[in-house]
């Protein structure tokens, strides 16, 4: 505070100084009121960030609901103000699981779940593993950690193309292990359209997905005292013990707002099954942010697409909510 | 403890933020000016075998065009698979090009946004008039009775190539000119690893412009006359089942088809492992591949009549690249020379050679280049027996709809389920549900 205020009063000196000799420079500099200096200097830093969020994402997120309740097709786009209002007819459609599109829908919906389910899974578990295998100080490990951060450095496109290459079923990779050389399956399978499309979609978001969960693991586990392991270590527990009494309890505000973050980046996650799929992705595959794409871009339902969208944020909005009491809850109780 | 939360809270606010979508911009503006009148913006389609091919073809063009106009041009060559929603992007923006390239099966959808400068008889006439053109192009580029969206730019038409090695190998003599000669010849060269047929079975736009042909010889639009969808007509559904056939029942293409959606099938043919496959001026793909011109042949894409022709005899859809303006264009003159420049004789001869496509502008096509064996056939089918794709405002989504649907037949079929009249008529089912307007 004293250094504040020395500096404060020296910039005023220099500011009288100036304003009485050459006026250069120096004079322009802004004179901060004092109550602004006081209180609300953190605001004013905070405003272009807020400026720019509003700009980024709060006016877009405000369009997208205004659109879902127009009836906005490719006669409107070019003047989308003055679609006609559909009230709440593109959420109707969007949820009538009876009709063909909330029923498609709802699909998109259920397999996005077990997607993200078994996508974020995985690339948790991995994660963790990966971090606690290298938590041990040993020759090398240096450049594992690079390896291991490798998926997350690589630009998005050009990972899911090769991984696209990959699954090719008459000339990729994963074929000619599987079948030519290990001979697991009895002919070569289809990856990228039919029933295990989902499986080539888990596979290449976990691959993407666990370099992340494994920095954010490594970078908790430091924050773990040494002293811990060393005096389970003299009483007798062993690794698995000292893994799950130590290890995972320590991890858990980590390992908290880690799943969240995965959940809600693969939920929403539109690259993946783009780039592997193209705009129309297999049944098995067809993930929920796929489906709005098309929905409004492919179709050009924009009203529909928007309503969906709408429903979406909801969606995870609630999960968020629900997720974050629990684990507060969890906290309180395991503080108290 | 407490900056983790804190973390945790901004994190999510973005990532929440970031699932909805919303889209930008919204003006719309009636009618074009000249305040800009020398510059002009042009999107052109990748035509060749890549951007930057294109971009060597065209700028010596447009170098050309400013020597004689005075403006200058500015060009940006743009893929295929973005081009759509380019375009889409900036007719909700207001923040487009000039002049730009659609795909001719796009012109209704387009035309009904009303972003695109209509091509009524003043402006025609602007580029040299209405009759300078062929007329099943002019059809292709906007909804009946209403003035085009575009003007056609380059013309194609669809063709059955063959490879007449082996069509030795197996003892056949001439292509089949029927399906069934199709399928019976297709059945001979099947063997040894090598199969009769390509197809691109997960590239929507080539299912649908295949299911369209077979739809029209079994007297099947796709849309009734008040552009309503019928897709679950019986001849709708015979028309897609007979192409899954080659696959699920006649086992004349590969299932690995299925998936293919990057040319993989012209790749096949140049290599000698499919004999046949149904394309669009192949033949500058087939070069770069390796093949000489007396490697492959080319006739008209078979009929059940054995004769190309009108109504049930057509075999082609009218394929091609038109020339749209944006209706705000600042140099709505400029925008129109452009197009009559690019659509002038001179110019139709050097690019629709470039490209291996057919001049849409007639006294271009009667030039001795375009009477080449394979060119003559497809000169001959869009003059004779081709058909624009339905011109209704939700053609987009009926690509996508049909086209998916034709998809996952293709992957029934490739994974051995039955393909049967039943599963083929609720796939299209479906796909007409969806379809909302």
């Amino acid at each position: 505070m004293t250094a504040t205020v020395t500096t404060d009063s020296r910039t005023e000196k220099s500011d009288r100084v100036t304003s009485r000799g050459t006026g250069g420079a120096r004079r322009r500099l802004p004179r901060i009121p004092d109550r602004i200096r006081q209180g609300g200097l953190p605001y004013l830093l905070l405003l272009p960030a807020v400026l720019l969020e509003l700009l980024v994402h709060v006016i877009p997120m405000i369009i997208g609901i205004v659109m879902s309740f127009r009836q906005l097709t490719q006669f409107y786009i070019n003047n989308w103000g003055g679609a006609p209002w559909s009230g709440f007819d593109n959420y109707r459609i969007a949820v009538d699981v009876n009709a063909p599109i909330g029923e498609a829908l709802l699909h998109s919906f259920f397999v996005t779940c077990v997607f993200t389910f078994f996508a974020v899974g995985l690339a948790w578990l991995f994660g963790v593993a990966a971090a606690i295998m290298l938590q041990e100080n040993f020759r090398g490990r240096g450049f594992l950690r690079a390896i291991f951060l490798v998926p997350y450095a690589l630009p998005v496109y050009a990972a899911v193309i090769t991984w696209a290459f990959m699954f090719q079923r008459d000339n990729g990779l994963v074929n000619h292990v599987l079948h030519d050389q290990l001979g697991i399956t009895d002919q070569p399978s289809f990856w990228l359209i039919g029933d295990n499309s989902i499986y080539a979609l888990i596979v290449v978001s976990v691959w993407k997905g666990w370099p992340f969960a494994f920095l954010i693991v490594m970078a908790g586990l430091q924050n773990i005292p040494r002293e811990l392991y060393e005096a389970s270590a003299i009483d007798g527990a062993g690794i698995w013990q000292q893994i799950r009494k130590i290890t995972l309890p320590a991890l858990r505000p980590v390992n908290q707002v880690l799943v969240l973050v995965l959940f809600l980046w693969t939920f929403n996650d539109f690259n993946t099954p783009y780039v592997l799929f193209g705009k129309a992705a297999p049944e098995n595959a067809d993930l929920i942010s796929i489906h709005i794409y098309q929905s409004s871009f492919v179709t050009w339902n924009f009203g529909t697409g928007s309503a969906m969208s709408v429903l979406l944020l909801l969606f995870l909005l609630v999960v968020t909510a629900v997720y974050l009491l629990i684990t507060s809850r969890g906290r309180k109780g395991a503080d108290a | 403890m407490r900056n983790i939360r804190a973390a945790a809270a901004a994190t999510l606010a973005i990532s929440i933020a970031a699932g909805v979508t919303g889209c930008g911009g919204g003006t719309s503006s009636g009618g074009g000016s000249n305040d800009s009148p020398k510059t002009l913006t042009y999107w052109a389609s990748n035509q060749g075998p890549s951007i930057e091919a294109d971009k060597k073809i065209l700028t010596p063009e447009l170098k050309k065009f400013e020597e004689q106009t005075g403006i200058k041009v500015k060009l940006e060559v743009v893929p295929w698979a973005d081009l759509l929603n380019r375009i889409l992007a900036a007719t909700t923006s207001g923040q487009g090009p000039d002049v730009l390239n659609i795909g001719n099966t796009w012109s209704a959808s387009l035309q009904a946004t009303g972003a695109l400068l209509p091509w009524d008889k003043a402006n025609f006439d602007a580029i040299g008039g209405r009759d300078r053109f062929v007329d099943s192009a002019v059809a292709s580029a906007g909804a009946e009775g209403k003035d085009p969206s575009a003007v056609p730019l380059y013309s194609l038409a669809y063709a059955l190539y063959y490879n007449k090695k082996s069509f030795a190998e197996a003892g056949i003599s001439k292509p089949p000119a029927t399906w069934d000669e199709l399928v019976e010849d297709g059945k001979k060269l099947s063997k040894d690893g090598k199969w009769g047929l390509g197809a691109e079975g997960a590239n929507l736009s080539n299912n649908i412009h295949q299911t369209f042909v077979l739809g029209q010889q079994h007297g099947s639009d796709f849309f009734d006359a008040a552009g309503k969808a019928t897709f679950t007509s019986d001849g709708a559904v015979a028309a897609v089942k007979q192409y899954i056939d080659f696959m699920a029942k006649d086992k004349i293409i590969a299932p690995g088809n299925a998936e293919y959606a990057q040319n993989q099938s012209l790749t096949d043919f140049a290599k000698g492992k499919t004999a046949m496959v149904l394309w669009q001026a192949a033949a500058s793909t087939f070069a770069s591949q390796g093949m000489k011109p007396e490697d492959w042949g080319a006739a008209p894409v078979p009929v059940a009549s054995g004769t190309p022709g009108q109504g049930k005899n057509i075999n082609s859809m009218v394929a091609g690249i038109n020339m749209a303006v944006f209706k705000n264009t600042k140099n709505i003159d400029g925008a129109k020379k452009f197009v009559k420049f690019m659509t002038s004789d001179a110019e139709q001869k050097l690019l629709n050679k470039t490209y291996g496509s057919i001049p849409p502008v007639k006294t271009a096509q009667a030039d001795a280049a375009f009477s080449a064996p394979d060119l003559a056939v497809l000169r001959d089918t869009l003059a004779k027996s081709a058909a624009p794709l339905p011109q209704v405002p939700n053609e987009s989504q009926f690509e996508t709809a049909v086209g998916t649907a034709v998809k996952e037949l293709w992957a029934d079929a490739a994974a051995g389920r039955p393909v049967t009249t039943e599963s083929v008529k609720a796939r299209l089912e479906k796909a007409q549900q969806t379809m909302q307007q």
